[in-house]
Protein backbone atom coordinates (compact mmCIF):
# COMPACT_ATOMS: atom_id res chain seq x y z
CA UNK A 1 0.00 0.00 0.00
CA UNK A 2 1.30 3.37 -0.77
CA UNK A 3 -0.47 5.48 1.94
CA UNK A 4 -0.12 8.84 3.77
CA UNK A 5 3.19 10.08 4.33
CA UNK A 6 5.26 7.21 1.99
CA UNK A 7 3.12 8.77 -0.74
CA UNK A 8 4.02 12.83 0.16
CA UNK A 9 7.56 11.44 0.15
CA UNK A 10 7.24 9.55 -3.15
CA UNK A 11 5.67 13.04 -4.08
CA UNK A 12 8.15 15.32 -2.76
CA UNK A 13 11.11 13.50 -4.36
CA UNK A 14 9.81 12.57 -7.73
CA UNK A 15 9.09 16.14 -7.59
CA UNK A 16 12.75 17.36 -6.59
CA UNK A 17 14.05 14.87 -9.42
CA UNK A 18 11.74 16.07 -12.28
CA UNK A 19 12.99 19.41 -11.52
CA UNK A 20 16.95 18.56 -10.87
CA UNK A 21 17.07 16.32 -14.17
CA UNK A 22 15.49 19.23 -16.33
CA UNK A 23 16.98 22.43 -14.77
CA UNK A 24 20.48 21.72 -16.73
CA UNK A 25 19.10 20.86 -20.26
CA UNK A 26 20.21 22.95 -23.20
CA UNK A 27 17.94 25.61 -24.92
CA UNK A 28 18.57 23.68 -27.94
CA UNK A 29 16.71 20.76 -26.28
CA UNK A 30 13.74 22.23 -25.50
CA UNK A 31 11.13 20.83 -27.41
CA UNK A 32 12.76 17.27 -27.38
CA UNK A 33 12.46 17.36 -23.52
CA UNK A 34 9.30 18.93 -23.84
CA UNK A 35 7.96 16.00 -26.08
CA UNK A 36 9.73 13.50 -24.25
CA UNK A 37 8.48 13.96 -20.47
CA UNK A 38 5.13 14.25 -22.93
CA UNK A 39 5.64 10.66 -23.35
CA UNK A 40 6.99 9.92 -20.59
CA UNK A 41 3.19 10.79 -18.82
CA UNK A 42 1.95 8.16 -21.50
CA UNK A 43 2.46 6.00 -18.73
CA UNK A 44 -1.26 6.75 -18.01
CA UNK A 45 -1.79 3.60 -20.21
CA UNK A 46 -1.22 1.59 -17.49
CA UNK A 47 -3.63 2.96 -15.27
CA UNK A 48 -6.39 3.17 -18.27
CA UNK A 49 -5.93 -0.57 -18.93
CA UNK A 50 -6.41 -1.18 -15.32
CA UNK A 51 -9.51 1.40 -15.12
CA UNK A 52 -10.69 -0.88 -18.55
CA UNK A 53 -10.02 -4.19 -16.44
CA UNK A 54 -12.13 -3.12 -13.87
CA UNK A 55 -15.00 -1.67 -15.53
CA UNK A 56 -17.96 -3.40 -15.40
CA UNK A 57 -21.19 -1.97 -17.29
CA UNK A 58 -21.32 -0.17 -20.65
CA UNK A 59 -21.02 3.06 -19.76
CA UNK A 60 -18.01 2.57 -17.36
CA UNK A 61 -16.80 0.05 -20.72
CA UNK A 62 -16.93 2.68 -22.68
CA UNK A 63 -15.55 5.31 -20.39
CA UNK A 64 -12.31 3.07 -19.79
CA UNK A 65 -12.19 2.14 -24.09
CA UNK A 66 -11.57 6.11 -24.89
CA UNK A 67 -9.21 6.17 -22.04
CA UNK A 68 -6.95 3.51 -23.32
CA UNK A 69 -7.34 5.02 -26.31
CA UNK A 70 -6.32 8.34 -25.78
CA UNK A 71 -3.52 6.96 -22.82
CA UNK A 72 -2.09 4.74 -26.17
CA UNK A 73 -2.54 7.95 -28.50
CA UNK A 74 -0.27 10.09 -26.07
CA UNK A 75 2.15 7.51 -25.65
CA UNK A 76 2.89 6.10 -28.85
CA UNK A 77 2.84 9.50 -30.41
CA UNK A 78 4.90 11.13 -28.00
CA UNK A 79 7.53 8.60 -28.66
CA UNK A 80 7.50 9.10 -32.41
CA UNK A 81 7.85 12.43 -32.46
CA UNK A 82 10.19 12.98 -29.97
CA UNK A 83 12.35 9.90 -31.61
CA UNK A 84 12.23 11.63 -35.00
CA UNK A 85 12.93 15.01 -33.14
CA UNK A 86 16.28 13.48 -31.89
CA UNK A 87 17.02 11.65 -34.58
CA UNK A 88 18.10 15.43 -36.10
CA UNK A 89 20.06 16.22 -33.51
CA UNK A 90 22.14 12.98 -33.44
CA UNK A 91 24.67 14.71 -35.35
CA UNK A 92 26.62 18.21 -35.87
CA UNK A 93 28.15 17.15 -38.77
CA UNK A 94 25.88 18.79 -41.25
CA UNK A 95 24.29 15.53 -42.46
CA UNK A 96 20.94 16.65 -43.83
CA UNK A 97 17.50 15.60 -42.19
CA UNK A 98 15.00 14.34 -44.54
CA UNK A 99 12.15 16.34 -44.85
CA UNK B 1 -0.48 -18.85 -16.88
CA UNK B 2 -0.59 -20.48 -13.79
CA UNK B 3 1.73 -18.04 -11.71
CA UNK B 4 0.98 -17.60 -8.04
CA UNK B 5 -0.24 -13.80 -7.05
CA UNK B 6 2.65 -12.87 -4.78
CA UNK B 7 4.70 -13.97 -7.81
CA UNK B 8 3.04 -11.98 -10.18
CA UNK B 9 2.41 -8.78 -8.17
CA UNK B 10 6.43 -9.02 -7.20
CA UNK B 11 6.83 -8.98 -11.46
CA UNK B 12 4.66 -6.44 -11.79
CA UNK B 13 5.28 -4.11 -9.43
CA UNK B 14 9.56 -4.90 -10.17
CA UNK B 15 8.32 -4.10 -13.82
CA UNK B 16 6.82 -0.62 -12.63
CA UNK B 17 10.24 0.28 -10.76
CA UNK B 18 12.27 -0.54 -13.80
CA UNK B 19 9.92 1.71 -15.99
CA UNK B 20 10.29 4.40 -13.35
CA UNK B 21 13.89 3.97 -13.46
CA UNK B 22 14.24 4.43 -16.99
CA UNK B 23 11.94 7.35 -17.83
CA UNK B 24 14.19 9.27 -14.98
CA UNK B 25 17.49 7.84 -16.76
CA UNK B 26 16.02 8.09 -20.31
CA UNK B 27 15.04 12.20 -19.04
CA UNK B 28 18.58 12.50 -18.23
CA UNK B 29 20.06 11.45 -21.27
CA UNK B 30 18.11 13.76 -23.00
CA UNK B 31 20.23 16.96 -21.19
CA UNK B 32 22.70 16.48 -23.96
CA UNK B 33 22.18 16.52 -27.86
CA UNK B 34 24.53 13.04 -27.71
CA UNK B 35 22.81 11.23 -25.64
CA UNK B 36 19.76 12.06 -26.05
CA UNK B 37 18.52 9.85 -28.60
CA UNK B 38 19.70 7.31 -26.33
CA UNK B 39 17.31 8.95 -23.66
CA UNK B 40 14.34 8.43 -25.86
CA UNK B 41 14.81 4.62 -26.92
CA UNK B 42 15.22 3.51 -23.09
CA UNK B 43 12.04 5.76 -21.64
CA UNK B 44 10.22 3.45 -24.67
CA UNK B 45 11.95 0.72 -23.42
CA UNK B 46 10.62 1.15 -19.88
CA UNK B 47 6.94 2.34 -21.16
CA UNK B 48 6.66 -1.38 -23.20
CA UNK B 49 8.10 -3.32 -20.41
CA UNK B 50 5.06 -1.93 -18.17
CA UNK B 51 2.43 -1.50 -20.35
CA UNK B 52 3.12 -5.38 -21.62
CA UNK B 53 3.29 -6.45 -17.74
CA UNK B 54 0.05 -4.50 -16.94
CA UNK B 55 -2.00 -7.18 -18.81
CA UNK B 56 -0.75 -9.51 -15.81
CA UNK B 57 -2.91 -7.34 -13.25
CA UNK B 58 -5.06 -9.64 -11.33
CA UNK B 59 -9.01 -9.52 -11.63
CA UNK B 60 -9.18 -7.93 -15.29
CA UNK B 61 -11.31 -8.09 -17.70
CA UNK B 62 -12.15 -6.78 -20.74
CA UNK B 63 -9.14 -7.78 -22.55
CA UNK B 64 -10.82 -7.39 -26.22
CA UNK B 65 -11.94 -3.98 -25.28
CA UNK B 66 -8.16 -2.88 -24.41
CA UNK B 67 -6.28 -4.41 -27.52
CA UNK B 68 -8.65 -2.44 -29.20
CA UNK B 69 -8.31 0.56 -27.83
CA UNK B 70 -4.71 0.34 -28.32
CA UNK B 71 -4.72 -0.83 -31.38
CA UNK B 72 -6.76 2.41 -32.73
CA UNK B 73 -5.25 5.03 -30.40
CA UNK B 74 -1.61 4.10 -31.17
CA UNK B 75 -2.15 3.50 -34.46
CA UNK B 76 -3.85 6.63 -34.92
CA UNK B 77 -0.96 8.25 -33.00
CA UNK B 78 1.95 6.35 -34.62
CA UNK B 79 0.18 7.04 -38.48
CA UNK B 80 0.16 10.95 -37.39
CA UNK B 81 3.49 11.56 -36.12
CA UNK B 82 5.78 9.79 -38.07
CA UNK B 83 3.68 12.01 -41.47
CA UNK B 84 3.65 15.32 -39.41
CA UNK B 85 5.67 17.96 -40.57
CA UNK B 86 8.51 19.40 -37.97
CA UNK B 87 6.23 23.41 -38.55
CA UNK B 88 3.65 21.56 -37.81
CA UNK B 89 5.44 19.79 -34.48
CA UNK B 90 3.58 22.61 -31.81
CA UNK B 91 -0.06 21.51 -32.23
CA UNK B 92 0.83 17.80 -32.27
CA UNK B 93 2.73 17.91 -29.01
CA UNK B 94 -0.22 19.82 -27.89
CA UNK B 95 -2.56 16.71 -29.21
CA UNK B 96 -0.87 14.22 -28.01
CA UNK B 97 -0.47 16.30 -24.16
CA UNK B 98 -4.63 16.95 -24.61
CA UNK B 99 -5.00 12.93 -25.16
CA UNK B 100 -2.95 12.03 -21.95
CA UNK B 101 -5.00 14.27 -19.88
CA UNK B 102 -8.06 12.68 -21.50
CA UNK B 103 -6.96 9.28 -20.21
CA UNK B 104 -6.30 10.62 -16.54
CA UNK B 105 -9.56 11.86 -16.48
CA UNK B 106 -11.11 9.18 -18.03
CA UNK B 107 -9.23 6.77 -15.20
CA UNK B 108 -10.88 9.48 -13.20
CA UNK B 109 -14.60 9.13 -13.96
CA UNK B 110 -14.53 5.62 -13.67
CA UNK B 111 -12.95 5.42 -10.04
CA UNK B 112 -15.86 8.07 -9.23
CA UNK B 113 -18.72 6.13 -10.96
CA UNK B 114 -18.04 3.48 -8.31
CA UNK B 115 -16.16 5.32 -5.10
CA UNK B 116 -16.47 2.63 -2.69
CA UNK B 117 -13.77 1.48 -1.11
CA UNK B 118 -11.85 5.05 -2.11
CA UNK B 119 -10.53 6.51 1.30
CA UNK B 120 -10.91 10.83 1.77
CA UNK B 121 -7.61 11.01 0.32
CA UNK B 122 -7.88 9.04 -2.93
CA UNK B 123 -10.86 10.62 -3.52
CA UNK B 124 -9.28 14.20 -3.11
CA UNK B 125 -6.75 13.20 -5.35
CA UNK B 126 -9.09 11.13 -8.10
CA UNK B 127 -11.00 14.67 -7.94
CA UNK B 128 -8.45 17.03 -8.11
CA UNK B 129 -6.41 14.97 -10.80
CA UNK B 130 -9.85 14.94 -12.34
CA UNK B 131 -10.14 18.69 -13.02
CA UNK B 132 -6.56 19.00 -14.29
CA UNK B 133 -6.93 16.30 -16.17
CA UNK B 134 -9.52 17.31 -18.33
CA UNK B 135 -8.62 21.48 -18.21
CA UNK B 136 -5.26 20.24 -20.34
CA UNK B 137 -7.37 17.52 -22.60
CA UNK B 138 -10.20 20.57 -23.41
CA UNK B 139 -7.20 23.49 -23.13
CA UNK B 140 -4.56 21.22 -25.36
CA UNK B 141 -7.02 20.89 -28.01
CA UNK B 142 -8.20 24.75 -28.56
CA UNK B 143 -4.32 25.29 -28.63
CA UNK B 144 -4.13 22.23 -31.39
CA UNK B 145 -6.60 24.21 -32.75
CA UNK B 146 -5.51 27.36 -32.82
CA UNK B 147 -2.03 26.06 -34.04
CA UNK B 148 -3.62 23.80 -36.89
CA UNK B 149 -5.79 27.08 -37.83
CA UNK B 150 -8.51 25.77 -37.32
CA UNK B 151 -9.45 28.75 -34.54
CA UNK B 152 -8.42 32.00 -36.10
CA UNK B 153 -9.83 34.04 -33.56
CA UNK B 154 -8.47 34.64 -30.01
CA UNK B 155 -11.84 35.23 -28.34
CA UNK B 156 -12.45 38.00 -25.92
CA UNK B 157 -14.77 39.89 -24.15
CA UNK B 158 -15.79 42.43 -21.72
CA UNK B 159 -15.85 40.05 -18.74
CA UNK B 160 -14.33 37.21 -19.19
CA UNK B 161 -12.32 37.07 -16.12
CA UNK B 162 -15.45 36.90 -13.66
CA UNK B 163 -17.13 34.46 -16.21
CA UNK B 164 -14.18 32.21 -16.08
CA UNK B 165 -13.87 32.91 -12.23
CA UNK B 166 -17.65 31.72 -11.47
CA UNK B 167 -16.89 28.42 -13.82
CA UNK B 168 -14.08 27.28 -12.06
CA UNK B 169 -15.68 27.96 -8.53
CA UNK B 170 -18.88 26.07 -9.76
CA UNK B 171 -16.48 23.04 -11.13
CA UNK B 172 -14.51 23.52 -7.64
CA UNK B 173 -17.44 23.09 -5.52
CA UNK B 174 -18.99 20.09 -7.34
CA UNK B 175 -15.27 18.91 -6.61
CA UNK B 176 -15.57 19.02 -3.20
CA UNK B 177 -19.10 17.82 -2.79
CA UNK B 178 -17.91 15.04 -4.68
CA UNK B 179 -14.88 14.10 -2.57
CA UNK B 180 -16.65 15.07 0.23
CA UNK B 181 -18.79 12.22 -0.55
CA UNK B 182 -22.39 14.17 -1.16
CA UNK B 183 -21.86 13.50 -4.97
CA UNK B 184 -22.06 10.00 -6.04
CA UNK B 185 -23.83 8.52 -8.85
CA UNK B 186 -23.70 9.86 -12.96
CA UNK B 187 -25.18 13.42 -12.40
CA UNK B 188 -22.78 15.07 -10.36
CA UNK B 189 -19.98 13.48 -12.12
CA UNK B 190 -21.00 14.11 -15.25
CA UNK B 191 -21.72 17.88 -14.13
CA UNK B 192 -18.65 18.26 -12.34
CA UNK B 193 -16.50 17.09 -16.11
CA UNK B 194 -18.82 19.26 -18.09
CA UNK B 195 -17.90 22.18 -16.02
CA UNK B 196 -14.05 21.40 -16.14
CA UNK B 197 -14.16 20.57 -19.64
CA UNK B 198 -15.78 24.28 -20.19
CA UNK B 199 -13.13 25.87 -18.19
CA UNK B 200 -10.22 24.49 -20.20
CA UNK B 201 -12.11 26.18 -23.50
CA UNK B 202 -12.76 29.47 -21.30
CA UNK B 203 -9.05 29.58 -19.95
CA UNK B 204 -7.41 28.65 -23.50
CA UNK B 205 -9.35 30.82 -25.89
CA UNK B 206 -8.15 34.21 -25.37
CA UNK B 207 -4.97 33.31 -25.48
CA UNK B 208 -2.83 34.88 -28.44
CA UNK B 209 -0.17 32.30 -30.80
CA UNK B 210 3.15 33.60 -29.89
CA UNK B 211 2.17 32.96 -25.72
CA UNK B 212 1.82 29.43 -27.07
CA UNK B 213 4.90 28.00 -25.21
CA UNK B 214 4.12 29.11 -22.17
CA UNK B 215 0.30 27.11 -22.58
CA UNK B 216 1.93 24.03 -23.78
CA UNK B 217 4.47 23.72 -21.69
CA UNK B 218 1.69 24.38 -18.59
CA UNK B 219 -0.89 22.28 -19.57
CA UNK B 220 2.48 19.11 -20.02
CA UNK B 221 2.53 20.13 -16.42
CA UNK B 222 -0.89 19.59 -16.01
CA UNK B 223 -1.49 16.35 -17.34
CA UNK B 224 2.00 14.98 -16.15
CA UNK B 225 0.35 15.94 -11.91
CA UNK B 226 -3.20 14.30 -13.48
CA UNK B 227 -1.24 11.34 -13.61
CA UNK B 228 0.59 11.67 -10.80
CA UNK B 229 -2.72 11.69 -8.51
CA UNK B 230 -4.66 9.40 -10.69
CA UNK B 231 -1.57 7.14 -9.78
CA UNK B 232 -1.63 7.45 -6.09
CA UNK B 233 -5.83 6.40 -6.63
CA UNK B 234 -4.73 3.72 -8.46
CA UNK B 235 -1.89 2.61 -6.36
CA UNK B 236 0.50 2.45 -8.90
CA UNK B 237 3.87 4.12 -8.31
CA UNK B 238 5.00 3.82 -11.81
CA UNK B 239 2.32 6.69 -12.69
CA UNK B 240 2.88 8.91 -9.57
CA UNK B 241 6.64 8.72 -10.38
CA UNK B 242 6.34 9.10 -13.96
CA UNK B 243 3.44 11.86 -13.43
CA UNK B 244 5.33 14.04 -10.73
CA UNK B 245 8.88 14.03 -13.05
CA UNK B 246 6.79 15.53 -15.91
CA UNK B 247 4.96 17.97 -13.95
CA UNK B 248 7.90 19.61 -11.55
CA UNK B 249 9.84 19.06 -15.27
CA UNK B 250 6.99 21.43 -17.06
CA UNK B 251 6.63 23.75 -14.19
CA UNK B 252 10.26 24.43 -14.81
CA UNK B 253 9.72 24.64 -18.18
CA UNK B 254 6.67 26.93 -17.99
CA UNK B 255 8.85 29.42 -15.86
CA UNK B 256 11.62 29.32 -18.35
CA UNK B 257 9.55 30.53 -21.21
CA UNK B 258 7.01 33.37 -18.96
CA UNK B 259 10.93 34.61 -17.75
CA UNK B 260 11.92 34.84 -21.05
CA UNK B 261 8.99 37.06 -21.94
CA UNK B 262 9.30 38.71 -18.92
CA UNK B 263 5.76 38.58 -17.63
CA UNK B 264 4.46 35.94 -15.02
CA UNK B 265 2.80 32.92 -15.92
CA UNK B 266 -0.79 34.59 -14.38
CA UNK B 267 0.01 37.12 -16.73
CA UNK B 268 0.12 35.13 -19.78
CA UNK B 269 -3.03 33.31 -18.99
CA UNK B 270 -5.28 36.26 -17.65
CA UNK B 271 -4.11 39.26 -18.72
CA UNK B 272 -5.62 39.32 -22.70
CA UNK B 273 -2.23 40.75 -23.97
CA UNK B 274 -2.08 42.03 -27.12
CA UNK B 275 -6.16 43.14 -27.13
CA UNK B 276 -5.27 45.90 -24.67
CA UNK B 277 -1.61 46.59 -25.76
CA UNK B 278 -1.75 50.32 -26.46
CA UNK B 279 -0.26 51.73 -30.19
CA UNK B 280 3.04 51.71 -28.41
CA UNK B 281 3.26 55.32 -29.85
CA UNK B 282 4.97 57.03 -32.57
CA UNK B 283 8.17 55.72 -34.04
CA UNK B 284 10.63 58.27 -36.05
CA UNK B 285 12.09 57.16 -39.52
CA UNK B 286 10.57 55.50 -42.29
CA UNK B 287 10.49 52.03 -43.56
CA UNK B 288 13.16 51.68 -46.34
CA UNK B 289 13.04 48.73 -48.77
CA UNK B 290 16.06 47.10 -50.17
CA UNK B 291 16.17 44.18 -53.26
CA UNK B 292 17.54 40.85 -52.72
CA UNK B 293 20.65 41.68 -54.95
CA UNK B 294 21.85 44.62 -52.74
CA UNK B 295 21.43 42.20 -49.84
CA UNK B 296 22.84 39.66 -51.34
CA UNK B 297 26.05 41.93 -51.46
CA UNK B 298 25.79 43.25 -48.22
CA UNK B 299 25.84 39.53 -46.57
CA UNK B 300 28.63 38.09 -48.99
CA UNK B 301 31.12 40.65 -48.47
CA UNK B 302 30.61 40.78 -44.93
CA UNK B 303 32.85 38.87 -42.71
CA UNK B 304 30.13 37.63 -40.28
CA UNK B 305 26.10 37.24 -41.12
CA UNK B 306 23.89 36.41 -37.77
CA UNK B 307 20.77 34.74 -38.58
CA UNK B 308 17.80 35.30 -36.21
CA UNK B 309 14.60 33.08 -37.48
CA UNK B 310 11.36 33.69 -35.34
CA UNK B 311 7.46 31.91 -36.26
CA UNK B 312 7.78 33.50 -40.00
CA UNK B 313 10.59 30.99 -40.71
CA UNK B 314 8.23 28.18 -39.45
CA UNK B 315 5.33 29.28 -41.40
CA UNK B 316 6.93 29.87 -44.63
CA UNK B 317 8.53 26.69 -44.75
CA UNK B 318 12.09 28.40 -44.83
CA UNK B 319 14.67 26.51 -42.95
CA UNK B 320 15.76 24.25 -45.70
CA UNK B 321 16.53 27.40 -48.07
CA UNK B 322 18.30 29.33 -44.85
CA UNK B 323 20.55 26.46 -44.55
CA UNK B 324 21.34 26.57 -48.33
CA UNK B 325 22.06 30.41 -47.59
CA UNK B 326 24.60 29.63 -44.59
CA UNK B 327 26.45 27.39 -46.41
CA UNK B 328 27.21 29.76 -49.77
CA UNK B 329 28.05 32.55 -46.97
CA UNK B 330 30.57 29.75 -45.58
CA UNK B 331 31.78 28.82 -48.71
CA UNK B 332 32.79 32.61 -49.34
CA UNK B 333 34.43 32.95 -45.73
CA UNK B 334 31.70 34.69 -44.14
CA UNK B 335 30.90 33.51 -40.26
CA UNK B 336 27.61 32.49 -40.32
CA UNK B 337 25.44 32.47 -37.17
CA UNK B 338 21.96 31.39 -35.69
CA UNK B 339 20.41 33.58 -32.70
CA UNK B 340 17.31 31.87 -30.81
CA UNK B 341 15.35 33.62 -28.84
CA UNK B 342 13.88 31.18 -26.22
CA UNK B 343 10.34 32.34 -26.97
CA UNK B 344 10.62 32.12 -30.66
CA UNK B 345 7.93 29.81 -32.68
CA UNK B 346 4.94 28.43 -30.76
CA UNK B 347 6.97 25.72 -28.56
CA UNK B 348 10.05 25.79 -26.44
CA UNK B 349 12.80 25.34 -28.65
CA UNK B 350 10.97 25.55 -31.88
CA UNK B 351 13.65 27.12 -34.17
CA UNK B 352 16.33 24.66 -32.59
CA UNK B 353 13.97 21.69 -34.18
CA UNK B 354 13.23 23.38 -37.43
CA UNK B 355 17.15 23.76 -38.15
CA UNK B 356 18.30 20.87 -36.84
CA UNK B 357 15.77 19.32 -39.56
CA UNK B 358 17.39 21.11 -42.33
CA UNK B 359 21.04 19.87 -41.20
CA UNK B 360 22.44 23.26 -39.47
CA UNK B 361 25.16 22.22 -36.94
CA UNK B 362 24.02 22.81 -33.51
CA UNK B 363 27.41 24.45 -32.79
CA UNK B 364 26.26 27.51 -35.07
CA UNK B 365 23.05 28.10 -33.02
CA UNK B 366 23.64 30.38 -30.05
CA UNK B 367 20.68 31.30 -27.47
CA UNK B 368 20.16 34.83 -26.03
CA UNK B 369 22.89 35.16 -23.35
CA UNK B 370 25.26 33.52 -25.59
CA UNK B 371 25.14 35.73 -28.79
CA UNK B 372 24.08 38.98 -27.82
CA UNK B 373 27.36 40.09 -27.19
CA UNK B 374 28.47 39.42 -30.57
CA UNK B 375 25.69 41.83 -32.40
CA UNK B 376 27.93 44.70 -32.25
CA UNK B 377 30.43 42.67 -34.29
CA UNK B 378 28.31 41.51 -37.07
CA UNK B 379 28.63 43.50 -40.26
CA UNK B 380 24.71 41.93 -41.48
CA UNK B 381 21.93 40.76 -38.91
CA UNK B 382 19.30 38.75 -40.82
CA UNK B 383 16.12 38.69 -39.08
CA UNK B 384 13.54 36.38 -40.95
CA UNK B 385 10.37 36.53 -39.38
CA UNK B 386 11.15 37.50 -36.11
CA UNK B 387 9.64 40.78 -35.08
CA UNK B 388 8.87 41.63 -31.11
CA UNK B 389 11.78 39.28 -29.95
CA UNK B 390 14.13 41.52 -32.01
CA UNK B 391 12.20 45.30 -30.96
CA UNK B 392 14.74 47.25 -29.20
CA UNK B 393 11.62 49.07 -27.36
CA UNK B 394 11.69 46.50 -24.95
CA UNK B 395 14.92 47.97 -23.81
CA UNK B 396 14.71 51.63 -24.30
CA UNK B 397 10.62 52.49 -24.13
CA UNK B 398 9.44 52.37 -20.84
CA UNK B 399 6.04 53.09 -22.00
CA UNK B 400 6.02 50.10 -24.37
CA UNK B 401 4.15 46.72 -23.50
CA UNK B 402 7.14 45.25 -23.95
CA UNK B 403 9.10 46.90 -21.71
CA UNK B 404 11.40 44.89 -20.11
CA UNK B 405 11.37 41.50 -21.76
CA UNK B 406 14.82 40.06 -22.90
CA UNK B 407 15.48 40.83 -26.37
CA UNK B 408 18.20 40.16 -29.30
CA UNK B 409 20.37 42.91 -29.55
CA UNK B 410 19.76 42.72 -33.44
CA UNK B 411 19.39 46.72 -33.54
CA UNK B 412 23.58 46.62 -32.06
CA UNK B 413 24.73 45.32 -36.04
CA UNK B 414 26.25 46.69 -38.44
CA UNK B 415 23.53 46.85 -41.00
CA UNK B 416 20.04 44.95 -40.61
CA UNK B 417 17.94 43.07 -43.05
CA UNK B 418 14.02 42.20 -42.50
CA UNK B 419 12.31 39.65 -44.71
CA UNK B 420 9.05 40.32 -43.92
CA UNK B 421 5.87 39.52 -45.66
CA UNK B 422 4.01 42.77 -45.53
CA UNK B 423 4.06 45.95 -43.29
CA UNK B 424 1.74 44.69 -40.78
CA UNK B 425 2.87 44.71 -36.94
CA UNK B 426 3.89 42.01 -34.88
CA UNK B 427 1.92 39.61 -32.63
CA UNK B 428 1.60 42.24 -29.63
CA UNK B 429 0.62 44.86 -32.47
CA UNK B 430 3.19 47.28 -31.26
CA UNK B 431 5.42 48.64 -34.01
CA UNK B 432 8.77 47.63 -34.44
CA UNK B 433 11.68 50.41 -33.55
CA UNK B 434 14.15 47.98 -35.26
CA UNK B 435 12.48 48.30 -38.79
CA UNK B 436 12.48 51.86 -38.89
CA UNK B 437 16.30 52.25 -37.48
CA UNK B 438 18.63 54.34 -40.12
CA UNK B 439 20.71 50.84 -40.50
CA UNK B 440 17.95 48.82 -41.46
CA UNK B 441 16.28 47.95 -44.59
CA UNK B 442 13.24 45.86 -45.32
CA UNK B 443 13.39 42.66 -48.06
CA UNK B 444 9.81 42.29 -48.93
CA UNK B 445 8.24 38.87 -49.75
CA UNK B 446 7.44 35.33 -48.46
CA UNK B 447 10.53 33.98 -46.29
CA UNK B 448 11.52 31.13 -48.61
CA UNK B 449 11.39 32.80 -52.24
CA UNK B 450 13.03 36.12 -50.42
CA UNK B 451 15.93 33.67 -49.26
CA UNK B 452 16.01 31.77 -52.79
CA UNK B 453 16.19 35.33 -53.94
CA UNK B 454 19.01 36.03 -51.59
CA UNK B 455 20.91 32.65 -52.76
CA UNK B 456 20.14 33.94 -56.26
CA UNK B 457 21.71 36.95 -56.08
CA UNK B 458 24.68 35.77 -54.04
CA UNK B 459 25.14 33.49 -56.66
CA UNK B 460 25.70 35.85 -59.70
CA UNK B 461 28.51 37.32 -57.82
CA UNK B 462 30.86 34.94 -58.66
Amino acid sequence: MIDGFIALYIFMLAGFTGYEVISRVPVILHTPLMSGSNFVHGIVLVGAMVALGQADGPVEQIIGFVGVALAAGNAVGGYVVTERMLEMFKDSGGKRGKA
Amino acid sequence: MNLSPAFTDDLIQGAYFLAALLFIVGLKRMSSPKGARVGILWAGAGMLVATLITFLWPGMHNFGLMLAAILIGGGAAWWSGKRVAMTAMPQMVALYNGMGGGAAAAIAADELLHPEGLGRAALTLAVVGAFIGTVSFSGSLIAFGKLQGLINKSWRFKGQQLVNGLVFLLAAGHGVMIALGYGHGMGPVVFFFLLSLLFGVLMTVPIGGADMPVVISLYNAFTGLAVAFEGFVLQNPAMIIAGMVVGSAGTLLTQLMAKAMNRSIGNVLFSNFGETAAAGGEVSGSLKPIDAADAGVMMAYGAKVIIVPGYGMAVAQAQHKVWELTQLLQSRGVTVKFAIHPVAGRMPGHMNVLLAEAGVPYDIIADLEEINAEFPTADVALIIGANDVVNPDARNRKDSPIYGMPILDADKAKNVIVIKRGQGRGFSGIENALFYMDNTRMLYGDGQEAVARLIQGIKTLD
